[in-house]
């Protein structure tokens, strides 16, 4: 799967769109970052309710591709600006981390 | 009632203290800097509450021997300042037996914990008070600070330096170190700009500052950093480890510290991080790099940070790592990264 099917796929809102297309290999659902950037495999997509900037600069560090945020949480428009500048994608899910991974997991097993 | 104008007394015994704090030498200005209120003053202070007479705090000086006592309430926040001059005027005036509410200075100059130490210095100068009452965020009173304390807490300090500047000469061995005490001088004005040094030969260095709690710029150090590393092809997954540790470093200066630099000496062979902070320092290095170990707020918690693996995580991921503390100077932490691809693996 790629990450620009994702959106339909789960039903994601797409926030930010200035990313470079590619397979989805691996994910990692965390809320703690530290925990992300400790145990997360590399290039995996994050999904999280962290919805700040910090989300952001460890996704770049692990080199993800896109991170979905969930529980419909609000995502800041510096946020934003910093995964546009990163070529980070952002979603949004009205769904929590358990669903939207147990979705994800399905397909990628 | 005594106002800062009437203390012609104090002059007789009270010294200023000659240190300019613009122009000095930057080792000297540097301590300035970096000793803080809470290092250099008395803890145990003599007080008294609004109530007590001025006779009784008269006995209290005598016997203590202290020149000035603080006036407080119960909840340890200043009323007021009893001082030598008030007591001669107790005596002048015949109110010894009255309050020392009805008579103490009750606009009260005082010092925060956290400030520099340069501050005592202008404020004495300022001033010529003999001493500052010290009070922490919640303004609670938690030591007294005198011309005494200040040159003494600098003398030990200096003749520290001094010895560290003496046995960095005879050794010149260690490149590294002679490249980071020059470079420091030149970052304290530029506050979060990078700066590019020519240390030694093949020698890069690289600097950024952190501020306490700024989370806008935390992460800059990190991602500039690794945009380097990008640009000359290092290794994706080295590039990564070295993004981690530094990211940890810096937010937990971020988080724990008043402030540091982050600084990033490359070399062909490696590259080594120093994350060099203020203060408060560590009292238990071993518990800090115990996984799960924090002593984050709610608020850096709420953030996705402080689960206590902050400095395992920079641990696990580096070649080689130290880390020193002390609660007077604050934490410096090494993350060494071998460069070179034979040494790879240590993950």
């Amino acid at each position: 799967m790629k990450i620009s099917e994702l959106a339909i796929a789960f039903d994601l809102k797409v926030l930010q769109s200035e990313y470079t297309d590619g397979d989805v290999t691996s994910a990692y659902t965390s809320d703690l970052l530290s925990d992300v950037m400790g145990n997360a495999p590399d290039e995996c997509i994050i999904i999280t309710i962290q919805a700040h900037k910090n989300t952001v600069a460890v996704a770049t560090l692990k080199d993800s591709p896109a991170i979905i945020v969930c529980n419909n949480r609000p995502v800041p428009q510096d946020m934003l600006d910093a995964a546009a500048s990163e070529h980070i994608a952002v979603f949004v899910s009205n769904e929590n981390q358990f669903t939207i991974s147990g979705k994800l997991y399905a397909v990628l097993a | 009632m005594l106002s800062i104008f009437k203390i012609v007394l104090y002059t007789a015994y009270m010294q200023t203290i000659p240190l300019n704090t613009d122009s000095s030498p930057d080792a000297v200005l540097e301590l300035l800097f970096k000793l803080k209120v809470k290092d250099v003053m008395t803890q145990g202070v003599f007080t008294a509450s609004p109530q007590n007479t001025i006779r009784e705090i008269q006995l209290l000086m005598k016997r203590s021997r202290v020149t000035g006592v603080p006036i407080i309430h119960e909840d340890r926040t200043i009323a007021g300042i009893i001082s030598m001059e008030d007591i001669v005027n107790g005596f002048d005036n015949g109110w010894m037996q009255d309050t020392a509410e009805q008579h103490m200075t009750k606009k009260v100059i005082v010092m925060q914990e956290s400030m520099p130490v340069s501050f005592c210095v202008t404020y004495f100068n300022r001033y010529r008070f003999g001493r500052f009452p010290v009070v922490d965020k919640d303004s609670h009173l938690t030591g007294i600070v005198t011309t005494t304390d200040v040159i003494s807490a600098l003398l030990v300090a200096m003749n520290k330096e001094v010895e560290r500047l003496e046995k960095q000469q005879t050794e010149p061995g260690k490149t590294t170190e002679k490249a980071n005490t020059s470079a420091k001088t030149d970052v304290i004005p530029s506050c979060c700009a990078e700066s590019l040094h020519d240390g030694s030969a093949a020698e890069k260095v690289l600097e950024f500052q952190t501020e306490p709690f700024n989370f806008e710029t935390a992460g800059h150090a990190s991602t500039e950093i690794k945009k380097r590393l990008k640009a000359v092809n290092t290794d994706p997954a080295l590039t990564r480890r070295i993004g981690i540790a530094s990211y940890e470093l810096e937010i937990n200066q971020v988080v724990h510290s008043e402030g540091g630099v982050m600084r990033y000496i490359i070399t062909p062979e490696k590259l080594i991080i120093e994350a060099a902070d203020t203060g408060p320092g560590i009292p238990d290095i071993a518990k800090a790099l115990t996984e799960g170990f924090s002593t984050a707020t709610d608020k850096v918690r709420a953030l996705g940070f402080g689960a206590g693996m902050g400095l395992p995580n920079t641990r696990r991921v580096s070649d080689f790592f130290d880390i020193s503390s002390d609660l007077a100077h604050g934490t410096v932490v090494h993350a060494v990264f071998m460069l070179k691809p034979q040494q790879d693996g240590s993950q």
